[in-house]
């Protein structure tokens, strides 16, 4: 599980996260809504450790990121914003990397390769190096690598982002196969996506919580039915 | 000592899937060749050594190792991979140590092929092997230190060119510490003691003796704490810089 204290960053005079404190539960899949540039990327950037707070604390899996980063990131996949992956290796190449990284080996080590190579449709292009492939491809390789390890916790920063109607179904039918027992929060534009898979829903703007609700709860604060017009309405101020 | 051993086998598999490798090896093979035969005059000189060979190593490394150095960081900045490598459960000094291996090990690679050179010379004459594997030693150990300072200064930029054009003149300071051109420089307004101890700095004084055979424990251990130096302030500036 994850416990986030009273976190706050600060870039020079500009605050990108203040003072947010939530907690997730495994079988939980968080939605992190909000405009760009609130702070959504920001937050998870400090929860899989690659920033530094400025001010507060996160657990992951009962280990404090900023005291013990190697073991709570054993412990994390991590997605990545546009999904960033050495374009001159091919797909098997990367995941042989992440492999050894992630440390596993044996049959787990086949069983998972096998797995996440099925369950992502990587298997045409396996040979081909990443950067020839399209943005989908590239899109599912980054997500390929984040779930290798079977990890506990997933941090996906817009995992849909750039994939077809299509395989954005197929992505989020994956992420709901493997919530139940698993920590999970996305961060998305996609206001459907938050009804199709998300058991919860936090929105932010200029760094600050607005809301932390049940999908079907945010309909209830609202007077509309839509969640496009539900978001704008809570962004734009008019639900405190 | 395992995450050295992965980052490392990765660099160095993406050095050759790319043509970075080869064109280094091949311009390194190429223009030590060169130098060693007009500019060293190998031959006219009618000696059983491989000194016209060695001699040109720290300005042909001026230039190649600069350019093997300035990708190492500066990419995975500017490509935002090293968010995904920052993420994994590997340590910030690990990927910097598996990296420097990495490159310096492809140099490594390109110095062992010029061993045509060295059956040539064993063919012309009688040379003392033990000097020329020294010198090697030598070479290699010299082009750790301007690799490390390369690797160093690409953490502080995305933009590979400035990286290498800073580390080029770091390097040529560094080799340069020793002559009249840098010392001079210093001499009008800083106590000699200082200024000996920059001429002590001096890639060129350290790798004169070593590229003579003398292995002196003073000028390996002056290169292995330079590139120990190096490193340490490349993992402080990637701490620093990682998410600009």
């Amino acid at each position: 599980m994850i416990k986030i204290k009273n976190l706050t960053k600060k870039f020079g005079h500009l605050t990108a996260v203040e003072d947010v404190s939530f907690e997730v539960q495994p079988g939980e899949v968080l939605g992190f809504l909000g405009p760009n540039g609130a702070g959504k990327s920001t937050t998870m950037k400090m929860i899989t450790g690659f920033l530094a707070p400025t001010a507060g604390s996160i657990e992951v899996c009962g280990f404090d990121v900023s005291e013990k980063p190697i073991e709570a990131k054993k412990r994390i996949g991590y997605l990545p914003e546009g999904a960033p992956s050495y374009g001159e290796m091919t797909p098997v190449q990367f995941l042989e990397f992440i492999t050894q990284v992630r440390q596993l080996s044996g049959q787990n080590k086949i069983d998972r390769n096998k797995e996440v190579i099925q369950q992502l449709h990587l298997d045409k292009v396996l040979n081909q190096s990443i950067e020839t492939l399209s943005k989908g491809f590239k899109r599912r390789v980054g997500l390929a690598q984040a779930i290798l390890h079977d990890p506990d916790v997933l941090i996906l920063d817009e995992p849909t982002d750039g994939l077809d109607p299509n395989q954005k179904f197929e992505v989020r039918e994956l992420i709901k196969s493997i919530a139940p027992d698993k920590v999970i929060i996305i961060s998305t534009h996609i206001l459907s996506e938050v009804d199709a898979i998300c058991s919860r829903a936090i929105i932010i703007a200029d760094g600050k919580v607005l809301v932390d609700d049940t999908p079907e709860g945010l309909r209830s604060k609202s007077s509309c039915d839509k969640m496009d017009d539900i978001f704008r309405e809570i962004t734009s101020g008019h639900i405190s | 000592m395992r995450n050295i051993i992965t980052i490392f086998k990765r660099e160095l598999g993406s050095y050759f899937a790319t043509p970075v490798a080869y064109v280094f090896i091949v311009i390194f093979l190429i223009m030590s060749g060169a130098m060693t035969f007009y500019l060293g005059n190998l031959y006219e000189r009618g000696q059983a050594d491989l000194s016209p060979f060695f001699q040109y190593h720290p300005w042909l490394y001026l230039f190649l190792v600069p350019a093997i150095g300035m990708r190492l960081w500066a990419e995975e900045r500017k490509s935002g991979t090293i968010e995904l490598l920052m993420t994994l459960p590997i340590s910030v000094g690990q990927s910097v140590i598996g990296k420097f291996l990495a490159a310096w090990v492809s140099i490594g690679i390109a110095l062992v092929l010029t061993f045509p050179i060295w059956i040539t010379i064993n063919y012309l004459g009688e040379p003392d092997n033990g000097v020329i594997l020294a010198a090697y030693l030598g070479s290699f150990l010299m082009a750790g230190g301007f690799l490390a300072i390369g690797s160093c200064i690409s953490a502080m930029t995305k933009n590979q060119v400035i990286a290498f054009i800073i580390t080029v003149v770091i390097c040529f300071l560094f080799l340069l510490a020793g002559s009249p051109l840098v010392l001079n420089f210093f001499k009008a307004w800083i106590p000699q003691n200082i200024v000996d101890a920059i001429s002590s700095l001096s890639f060129l004084t350290h790798f004169v003796s070593l590229a003579k055979g003398v292995i002196d424990l003073r000028d390996v251990i002056y290169f292995v704490s330079l590139i120990g130096f190096w490193l340490y302030a490349n993992t402080i500036i990637v701490e620093m810089k990682k998410a600009d």
